[in-house]
């Protein structure tokens, strides 16, 4: 029985169209990553389960009861904004105490759920400072501590790590989880950050234009993403556009501006223009002929970004087309701006997708 | 040297004073009071409501803050208290007697818009995602904005209240129509004047000016002080309250009070003038006929001393506002310094006057038109430096660094920078200025001995120093009315155009 369910919601404000028939099951102690770009309508899906918008069509299950006209106060999903909005003039304590006094439970009662569980976030040692007197990621797991006290079932997350710096963050996305995890909530997480949503997110949710455009487990998207523009937003890749010549048994042949890229032939037809991604690692890179690969092409190396732990290089093809090789191992050759070199990638690393109708930057665009 | 009066009081005199000045602060708490719980439910409507009757709403809101006090007075008197006046419904001579009653009444019509305009702001940057947290955490509206929103307001809610404080402790001429034969610590000064007691003048502005300090420092000091932590919420009763019904209910209520106890009296003025019109009063007016020669040489002589006070403000105040904005001063004398400029603003007016009578008299033989420009000077200097300020704080001193690294030097700097982001708080600070001096009574009256400005003139019309009809004092009050109204118009547009800042 999932806890969470949308079935065909519709949400618009005016003449903009937010969500679109959107049907989705969350189940019970889930923790569900929302990606997408900005205006794809995730805060909007979280205001709908938050209670702080109705939908215009459609309806929305807690636990198989229709919850489409029940308050924001009833609904036990507890909506953590961007900045946290911890109140300004409450203590620590008092913030975590605020959802057990505001159901009407005693002051004692309260702060008594308020202190045990300032001690699962390990916040207890703050528990008179007032939220301004806290680091980000303090406020953070107060505003988690906050909604864990009020009862919530429900965590609704809306880019919980937007505002902390870079370099904590990667540490606060699986503190978020576990805590989420050990609580047995359900968490639903809001983020424009493909990495997070990778890393923390038990399934993800693409959305673009109000439409859910992939979901599932994380893996599984990457590996096998629904269309190019998923692709591009979970991992990123190389695209090619082309035409299919000729299919020989399992392998199609498709001419990419002057180039002959082998790839899966499954669902190509014939004469049909084609668009191919690569990702970035399974591009590689040598100055011998490499054994074992279907696709071996010349190119100059344009550019190379040190990543710390790999190398991304962009080599421009011979057609002019450029492609994108990210390389980890410590013991593979390093080449400089202007080398000529040999890419090389498989053709069952090669992904194959319809031409889209409105051209391919349009597809690509993630702003 | 400045030589100061002998101060010698009878024990009488000094009773009364006492009496007066204890009023002014009864008559100001409880008026402040009830203009926050009136005031704040309208202006939470305007916001919350948006679309074009919360507009028009906001912009009737505003005016009694811009017809003159005199006019004001006046209008009140009407409504309230004459025969033809709110009576006529209840079948009475007079529904509320000039006096204590009517003070508050008119105190709470003057001050109410201040309340209005000061929460509309705070509403308007106040981020609504810590109510809409406090609901998802299980709280109802009401439970969340008694416990979250107003607490966290509640700078704004103090600074609305000490400005109405300010405003019912500080108001002389409306005043003056209202009070009957009581009296408060304005009117006694007034009434003091009037009889040459002029020890009793100084030690009663004195003791005015020194109580409003302290009560304000009291309030500004205790205020903050006081942790307001939600420790018992009642969920079924704040539900209650928090259902559309009773929403309703509210929003009736409040939209009441105002259309009764602040709009139409405020207005009532107009229905005589109209009349006016018809009589041929007006055919005299316009032809300068009887008193209306002097009423116009004292029109001209108010909107010449608001043109000028507007000038001098301009280009006496910006350097400060800059210079306080900017902490030029180091920061303890920048406090000092902006604590000193909201100094006229706290001290009544008459005081006030009374004051500046005695400095520019001992200051050797200015004309008596100057000593006007100059006290109208001190009067709105606070209102224009305390609201180009707040205007240049909000520019980012990197966007004045950015374009001096460009290579504009500081002027260019600030012509091209500073100023375009300002200009809407510079012209509103102008109107704000411009609209008061045309108002201005109290101080007048202490410093003019021979001008008579146009409120000054509309005064001894109204309490019949000068014999006029009645049908020509509403017309008087109604083109001193229209005039700002006109100010009005012009201050909405502008606001109209000014570009929203502060979001998110």
């Amino acid at each position: 029985m999932p806890p969470l369910r949308f079935v065909n919601v519709t949400k618009r404000f005016g003449k903009v169209l937010a969500l679109e028939r959107l049907s989705l099951d969350v189940s019970d102690g889930e923790y569900l990553c929302v990606l997408g770009p900005t205006g794809s309508g995730k805060t909007t899906l979280l205001k709908l389960m938050a209670g702080l918008l109705v939908p215009d069509e459609g309806s929305i299950y807690f636990d198989d009861d229709l919850v489409n006209d029940v308050n924001a106060q009833d609904r036990n999903a507890v909506y953590v904004p961007q900045r946290y909005a911890l109140f300004p003039h409450l203590t620590v304590l008092q913030n975590v105490a605020f959802g057990p006094l505001a159901r009407g439970k005693s002051a004692s009662f309260s702060m008594e759920i308020a202190s045990k569980t300032l001690d699962l976030v390990r916040l207890s040692s703050r528990a008179q400072a007032l939220p301004n007197e806290l680091s980000g990621g303090m406020q953070q797991r107060v505003a988690l501590a906050r909604g864990l006290a009020s009862g919530a079932r429900l965590l609704l997350l809306d880019e919980p790590l937007s505002a902390i710096d870079a370099r904590l963050r990667l540490d606060l996305r699986h503190k978020i989880r576990d805590i989420v995890k050990q609580s047995g909530l359900t968490a639903i997480h809001v983020t424009h950050d493909q990495d997070e949503a990778m890393s923390v997110g038990d399934e993800v949710l693409i959305l673009k234009n109000g439409r859910i455009r992939d979901s599932g487990h994380p893996r599984r998207v990457y590996r096998r993403p629904s269309g190019i523009f998923v692709t591009n937003l979970f991992g990123g890749a190389s695209f090619f556009e082309g035409i299919v010549d000729n299919t020989v048994g399992e392998t199609a042949l498709v001419s990419a501006r002057g180039l002959v890229i082998q790839a899966p032939s499954r669902m190509l037809t014939l004469t049909s223009p084609v668009v191919l991604a690569v990702r970035k690692e399974r591009v590689r890179l040598s100055t011998n002929p490499p054994p074992d690969m279907d696709n071996v092409f010349e190119g100059e190396v344009r550019s190379i970004r040190f990543l710390g732990n790999s190398r991304e290089y962009v080599i421009r093809l011979s057609n002019g087309d450029s492609i994108v090789s990210r390389n980890f191992a410590e013991g593979e050759p390093e080449f400089k701006v202007g080398d000529m070199i040999l890419v090389s990638f498989r053709e069952a690393d090669v992904m194959a997708f319809e031409y889209p109708p409105q051209g391919l930057s349009k597809e690509l665009e993630i702003a | 040297m400045i030589s100061l009066p002998s101060l010698a009081l009878s024990a009488v005199t000094l009773n009364s004073m006492k009496r007066a000045v204890t009023w002014s602060f009864i008559i100001g708490l409880t008026v402040s009071s009830l203009d926050i719980l009136a005031g704040v439910p309208l202006a939470w409507l305007i916001v919350r409501k948006r679309g074009h009757w919360a507009t028009i709403l906001d912009s009737l809101a505003d005016i009694p803050f811009i017809v003159p006090t005199v006019a004001l007075g006046f209008s009140i008197l009407e409504f309230w208290s004459s025969p033809d006046g709110i009576a006529q419904l209840f079948g009475s001579n007079n529904v509320v007697p000039p006096g204590v009653v009517l003070i508050m009444l008119l105190h709470f019509a003057f001050s109410y818009p201040v309340i209005v305009r000061v929460m509309v702001g705070e509403f308007l940057n106040y981020r609504e995602t810590y109510e809409i947290a406090a609901r998802t955490l299980g709280a109802s509206s009401f439970t969340a904005v008694r416990t979250v929103t107003l607490p966290i307001l509640r700078p704004g809610l103090l600074a609305a209240f000490l400005l109405a404080l300010a405003r019912s402790l500080s108001e002389t001429g409306a005043t003056i129509v209202v009070a009957g034969t009581f009296e408060n610590g304005t009117v006694f000064i007034s009434n003091a004047r009037n009889s040459g007691l002029t020890s009793a003048v100084v030690i009663a502005s004195l003791i005015l000016i020194l109580a409003s300090l302290a009560v304000f420092s009291a309030i500004k000091l205790i205020a903050p002080r006081i942790r307001i932590a939600p420790l018992k919420v009642w969920p079924n009763f704040e539900r209650k309250l928090s259902n559309s019904p009773t929403v309703a209910v509210r929003n009736i209520v409040s939209l009441t009070i105002f259309l009764a106890f602040v709009l139409l009296p405020c207005l009532f003025i107009a229905l005589p003038a109209i009349m006016a019109v018809a009589n041929g009063t007006a055919t005299e007016a316009f032809a300068g006929a009887g008193p209306w020669k002097a009423f116009w040489s004292s029109m001209l002589l108010s909107y010449t001393i608001a043109g000028l006070v507007t000038v001098v403000n301009i280009v006496s105040g910006l350097p400060l506002a800059i210079l306080v904005a900017r902490n030029r001063f180091g920061s303890k004398i920048t406090k000092l310094v902006d604590a000193l400029v909201d100094l006229p603003i706290v001290v009544p007016s008459l005081a006030l006057g009374v004051s500046l009578s005695f400095f520019w008299r001992n200051m050797g033989s200015l004309p008596e038109f100057w000593v006007i420009v100059l006290a109208h000077t001190t009067i709105t200097y606070s209102y224009f430096v305390r609201t180009m300020t707040a205007s240049i704080q909000e520019v980012q001193p990197e966007l004045e660094d950015a374009a001096k690294t460009l290579g504009a030097l500081p002027l260019r700097t600030f012509r091209k920078i500073t100023m375009p982001l300002t200009k809407y708080a510079l012209l509103s600070g102008a109107i704000l200025v411009f609209t008061r001096s045309v108002d201005e009574t109290g101080a007048t009256s202490a410093v003019s001995k021979t001008l008579k400005t146009a409120p000054i003139l509309l005064v001894s019309w109204i309490r019949g120093t000068i014999s006029v009809t009645p049908s020509e004092r509403a017309l008087g009050v109604g083109f001193l009315l229209v005039t700002s109204f006109l100010a009005l118009v012009v201050l909405r547009v502008v606001a109209i155009r000014k570009p929203s800042r502060g979001v998110g």
